[in-house]
């Protein structure tokens, strides 16, 4: 397979596309502008649909339509966008609809800055919108893993009715690295007999909606989602543990940050002190599992988060007491350094071994 | 290793191509020569990586980095130092211009184009990624060339060969993009100025492309980055 060097963002649109993606609808914003302005020169080429909406409440929306009517489809934003998009994605949940949502997060609050962040977490895995609701969340630590995530997220979409979102960074969106495209790999997938292309006289209209006025009515319709995220817990959780067994420490990290952490890894390993790492790929649904066996040894887990500390709240609830949940974080735009983390992880086990 | 360029070299290209750490590298290479070059980063594209984040680093090797004229390095405006200019107007500064990628990036020298007096004393490089998407053909290329031309209105005068593969760049990558680059010149008539590449593999190239080889360091990657 013949490798290329690629930006995060350029490789987001590439999957995309290969992954059968044909419509997209977004608005600018730093720092994922190459998705959009990679999607707008390649989707009208191969017969698809590129708009640039005039806000991101209307992208979304236009997403929730192309995906009642069946179409592969994405859009992409980063946080304040993102945030804007959450009514869209509560409905488009609430109306068991498939759609991808990149978010190559920046710094926030607000419109913070354009630098990258991990402090969408929570925005990401509590539903973000209004609800009862979750979507799946993959959370890519290289290009290469974007593209092979881009192209399950529209599997894992389709598969379950979902939306389904691709939380990156800036610096994921931003970083070149060298890629290669596999070919997607492929779920037999159900046909889609719900979606709104016309009934061509033979059948009643098929209705999308999520308003649903009857408590009795809408109650087991919360039940079914409810069971639907069952299901994904149980089938779609992803994580990697790298060298877990026996370490002092634990860090736990996702995405940019766990490039971090096997930097620290081998800086430990030079002073003689063992650190891990468990790294979820799946952020909801969050890899408990990887937690249920700690070593005598492990002294503590410590989350490693561009953020004030967001993920940490799980990695608690992962470690239910049994040994202390520690937290390293930068933010503001500010990425965390492997020397930094190193430092952290003396302090935990009391100045070195 | 440098040759008889330009007073001030311009280096254009597509994005994601290396034009960010050929720039800082030759800068910093006219520094250990004994000057005090300027380094003009007139990137409005990239909103990371760019070489004004490198500034404090460079201003230590002597050598005098103008930004935007908003001083925040991790801002995208496009704002340029009206400092630009002296690197035009005076004909006593070594330069390096890093330009923004595409068409969109080489557009902003226009900015400066009614101080293009003395045309003679300006190279424009561009900067050839042969494992880039959009740079791996040699049409592909020359469309690249024709569009950053009409873009800054100045004609390109040289090839930079910078294929590759960021740490794990090997000679054939480099090989790979020396012949896309030749292949180019002998269509343009434009000659192959540098092939660029990690100083380690000085030794690993074919002979023929060793005598305008230029080393260099990564200056813009984070040790964890690959």
């Amino acid at each position: 397979m013949e490798k290329l060097l690629m930006k995060g963002n350029e490789a987001v649109g590439a999957a995309a596309i290969k992954a059968g993606c044909r419509h997209f609808f977004g608005y600018p914003i730093t720092p994922q502008n190459e998705i959009p302005e990679y999607m707008a020169k390649e989707l009208p080429p191969l017969g698809g649909t590129f708009v640039q909406a005039e806000s991101e409440i209307a992208a979304i929306n236009m997403v929730y339509g192309a995906a009642g009517a069946g179409a592969r489809v994405m859009t992409s934003s980063s946080s304040p966008g993102i945030a804007l998009k959450q009514e869209g994605i509560s409905y488009i949940a609430a109306s068991e609809l498939p759609c991808v949502i990149v978010n190559m997060m920046r710094s926030s609050p607000g419109l913070g800055g354009i630098q990258p962040a991990q402090a969408d977490y929570f925005m990401a895995t509590r539903g973000g919108g209004n609800g009862d609701y979750y979507m799946p969340v993959y959370a890519p630590a290289s290009i290469q893993e974007t593209v092979e995530l881009v192209m399950e997220a529209f599997e894992v979409a389709d598969f379950y009715c979902t939306p389904v979102m691709i939380l990156g960074d800036g610096m994921i969106g931003q970083m070149m690295e060298s890629v290669e495209f596999p070919e997607p790999k492929k779920r037999n997938l159900p046909a889609k007999d719900w979606a709104t292309v016309g009934t061509g006289g033979k059948r009643k209209p098929n209705i999308i909606n999520s308003l649903r006025i009857e408590p009795d009515v809408l109650e087991p319709h919360i039940q079914k989602l409810l069971d639907k995220y069952e299901v994904i817990k149980k089938d779609e959780t992803l994580y990697e543990k790298v060298n877990c067994e026996d370490a002092d420490v634990i860090a736990v990290a996702y995405g940019t940050i766990s490039r971090v952490v096997r930097n620290a890894i081998k800086k430990c390993e030079e002073e003689g002190i063992k650190l891990g790492l468990i790294r979820p790929i799946t952020l909801w649904p969050f890899p408990f599992a990887a937690f249920e066996e700690i070593s005598p040894n492990t002294k503590a887990f410590l989350s490693v988060e561009m953020s004030a500390g967001q993920m940490v709240d799980d990695v608690k609830i992962a470690a239910n007491g049994r040994i202390p949940v520690e937290f390293y974080g930068r933010y503001g735009g500010n990425v965390p350094k492997p020397d930094e983390v190193v430092a952290k992880v003396k302090d935990i086990l009391g100045g070195g071994k | 290793m440098i040759q008889n360029d330009r007073r001030v070299r311009i280096i254009s290209g597509h994005y994601g191509s290396g034009k960010t750490e050929f720039a800082v590298n030759y800068a910093v290479k006219l520094a250990e020569l004994g000057g005090k070059p300027v380094l003009a980063d007139i990137d409005i594209i990239n909103p990371y990586f760019r070489s004004r984040e490198r500034a404090v680093q460079l201003e230590e090797l002597g050598i005098r980095v103008i930004g935007s004229s908003v001083y925040a390095p991790a801002v995208a405006v496009p704002a340029i130092a009206a400092e630009c200019y002296s690197v035009f107007d005076n004909r006593a500064v070594d330069a390096v211009v890093d330009v923004g990628g595409d068409r969109a990036g080489a557009d902003v020298l226009n900015r400066f184009s009614d101080h293009f007096t003395h045309p003679e004393e300006y190279d424009l490089f561009f900067v050839i990624n042969a494992n880039r998407p959009s740079t791996q053909s040699e049409k592909q290329v020359e469309e690249y060339i024709k569009s950053i031309e009409k873009g800054c209105g100045l004609k390109v005068t040289g090839l930079i060969n910078t294929t590759h593969m960021l740490k794990s760049t090997t000679a054939k990558d480099l090989v790979k993009g020396w012949e896309l680059s030749q292949s180019v010149s002998m269509q343009t008539g434009i000659p192959v100025k540098y092939n660029v590449g990690l100083a380690r593999l000085a030794d690993e190239i074919p002979d023929e492309m060793k005598n305008n080889f230029f080393p260099i360091e990564l200056y813009m990657r984070d040790d964890w980055m690959s």
